[in-house]
């Protein structure tokens, strides 16, 4: 009897020394992908930016595209949000605006509204993984994937780092076979996401170049996205960025794409 | 360019024109003030033109109200170039000879004044002197006329009688929406005219634009992994509410089934069912003067849209078709647009009218096939 006492004995600290290791030293992944969401689509309950966007390409040709984005957090569970997007330039572009209202675990509504025809349009797409605007920023960059999507596992936690690696539940609709994120571990912020093909070869990678405290929060103020196979690169600039900004909800609706909210806007 | 030639017409452009366009926007206390003129050469017809867009002021004087008044370009209704419940002024010459499809609506003279509630939102448009539809007169395209008996062009003057009068010939148009869960949800009511030529005065043979009621409703929102539209409209003809004066247009209903889905990355299709019936088509038959050919009870039109975002979307390929099973016509819409840098773009496409008869929607406008270029710079 007195091995089996003993083993059991020995199986039961470790259980308990893993255990405090983890609680003390590191969350579980998908506490710390919790927490990297919110760092980086939650902050406040609401807020604004002014964004300047660069796209360069692999022989040094540039697009910019500069739009004023207000987002609403609609409850506190991270998850159910609305934006609105004003575009300032190009001046094909000038006072369009694209609005979302963006769902967990069904598609998202948006809307386009033309000036030039006055016209508010339903957009139809339901792919997030394309192109936000030309650039190498997918849409579900700029409003955030949703965590539950992908299974996450702690792959290796540095001295500033969590490092986790996160698989698709369902690969089909995703262009990657898995992305690994560099997670800062005192601000929880994404510094670095790494998006992986069926080989295991790097083709996509985003990149957090400059953070910044705003309202006692910290902020990304300069990201970079590269297409590691085109060579295009997009720099978003983020300017004016405030927090918990007292918009009312009816912001995002049909009346405010029509007569954009001035006094949010500048 | 038009690509056949027309007995009606005897110019080979069917546009050429360099033109500017000027926009300014200025806010004082609360006032917004929104000013874009066009500024062009009509190589076709050989004029210089102004043509004055947008010019007015917008002010909030409650948190629950909206007023815009002036020039300004109105839209609602939920179809893709086709319009029910939208009874303000198209320019559907400047839509076929290939302008940018922001002439396609033409500005309003109005007062618009909008409501904001908890239940529900009200448009109020208000405008003092009827805005007709930019019509096609013959001088660019020909078209079918009943009263010659055959096709319209530029040595076959339009003579209209169009109702002119301000505050007795106003027009005033009211929708009541609202977002149930994410469908927009809207009742339509409309008062005015026909907004292009819907009768003829049988002494003098002018054109009319015949008084018109018209009463509707629509709803949009997500179906499956698309969007769905749905909308409705009866038009009262009220100079021929019996149907039987054959001068004056019948009174009509009208209905519209549209579904839009992402087919593929950067690929979106769409399609539309849209029916137009005649009320009394009994009356209508039995009063048509000999000779004029008559119209079906029914003219039912389907659409198909594509959409195909190539190079960073830089380049836009489309293509839209009207076709008409009833009327046995057809219209289809191609365009390529191409994003040089972020200021300069150039597109090319065409207009492409087929039809079995000359005296139906598109068939009339066979011979006024075109096909166009152009290049665009913004600042």
């Amino acid at each position: 009897m007195k091995p089996i006492v003993l083993v059991i004995a020995t199986v039961t600290l470790m259980f308990s020394v893993t255990f405090a290791a983890f609680s003390q030293d590191a969350p579980s992944a998908d506490e710390i992908v919790a927490k990297a969401n919110h760092a980086a689509y939650y902050q406040g309950k609401s807020g604004r930016a002014d964004v300047k966007m660069t796209i360069t390409d692999s022989q040094n040709r540039t697009r910019e595209r500069e739009f004023t984005i207000l987002r609403k957090n609609m409850d506190e569970k991270d998850q159910e949000q609305r934006f609105f997007v004003y575009f300032n330039s190009p001046a094909d572009v000038r006072k369009m605006v694209f609005m979302v209202w963006k769902h967990i675990g069904q598609d998202d509504d948006r809307w386009l509204y033309l000036p030039d025809l006055d016209l508010v349009k339903r957009i139809a797409a339901s792919d997030k993984r394309t192109s936000f605007v030309g650039s190498t920023f997918f849409y579900e960059d700029v409003s955030g994937r949703n965590p539950a999507l992908d299974t996450h596992e702690l792959v290796e936690t540095t001295d500033v780092y969590y490092v986790l690696k996160s698989t698709p539940k369902d690969a089909k609709g995703v262009e990657f076979a898995y992305y690994k994120t560099w997670i800062h571990k005192e601000t929880f912020i994404p510094v670095q996401t790494m998006y992986y093909d069926e080989s295991g070869k790097e083709y996509r990678k985003y990149t957090a170049l400059a953070v910044e405290p705003v309202d006692g929060i910290q902020t990304v103020v300069k990201g970079q996205m590269e297409d590691l196979r085109s060579g295009t690169t997009t720099v978003n600039e983020y300017a004016n960025v405030k927090y918990n900004l007292d918009f009312p909800d009816d912001i995002f609706s049909e009346r405010y794409l029509r007569k954009p909210p001035r006094e949010y806007l500048r | 360019m038009r690509t056949q030639n027309d007995p009606y017409i005897s110019k080979d452009a069917s546009i050429l024109e360099p033109r500017l366009q000027l926009e300014t926007e200025r806010t004082f206390s609360g006032f917004a003030f929104d000013t874009a003129a066009d500024f062009y050469y009509d190589g076709v017809l050989d004029d210089a033109l102004i043509d004055l867009r947008r010019a007015s002021v917008s002010y909030s004087p409650f948190d629950f109200m909206d007023i815009r008044m002036g020039r300004q370009i109105l839209t609602w209704g939920t179809g893709d170039m086709i319009f029910i419940n939208d009874l303000f002024p198209k320019d559907w010459q400047a839509f076929f000879i290939g302008r940018d499809v922001e002439y396609l609506k033409a500005p309003s003279d109005a007062l618009k004044t909008s409501f904001f509630t908890d239940w529900f939102n009200v448009d109020v448009v208000y405008t003092p002197q009827f805005d007709n539809d930019r019509y096609i007169r013959g001088e660019r395209l020909s078209y079918w006329s009943d009263a010659l008996g055959r096709r319209a062009g530029e040595s076959d003057p339009v003579i209209v009688n169009k109702p002119d009068d301000w505050f007795q010939n106003d027009e005033a148009a009211l929708r009541i929406y609202r977002t149930i869960a994410s469908y927009e949800v809207a009742l339509y009511g409309y008062r005015g005219y026909w907004k292009s030529m819907a009768g003829q005065d049988p002494l003098s043979g002018a054109a009319l634009f015949p008084p018109l009621s018209a009463y509707g409703a629509s709803v949009r929102g997500s179906v499956g992994p698309g969007i769905g539209n749905l909308e409705l409209g009866y038009y009262d003809s009220e100079d021929d509410s019996h149907g039987d004066n054959p001068f004056i247009r019948n009174s009509e209903f009208r209905f519209l089934a549209g579904y839009e889905q992402e087919l593929a990355k950067n690929l979106t299709g769409a399609v539309q069912y849209y029916l137009e019936a005649m009320m009394d088509y009994g009356a209508y038959r039995n009063t048509l003067p000999a000779g004029i050919r008559p119209h079906d009870e029914n003219r039912y039109v389907l659409t198909f849209r594509l959409t195909r975002l190539l190079f960073d979307q830089d380049l836009t390929l489309s293509y839209f078709t009207y076709y008409s099973p009833s009327d046995q016509d057809a219209y289809m819409r191609f365009n390529a647009h191409y994003k040089v840098t972020d200021a300069l773009a150039v597109e090319a496409g065409a207009n492409w009218f087929l039809g079995r008869e000359e005296n139906t929607f598109f068939g009339q406008f066979e011979k006024n096939t075109n096909v166009y270029a152009a290049v665009r710079y913004s600042f």
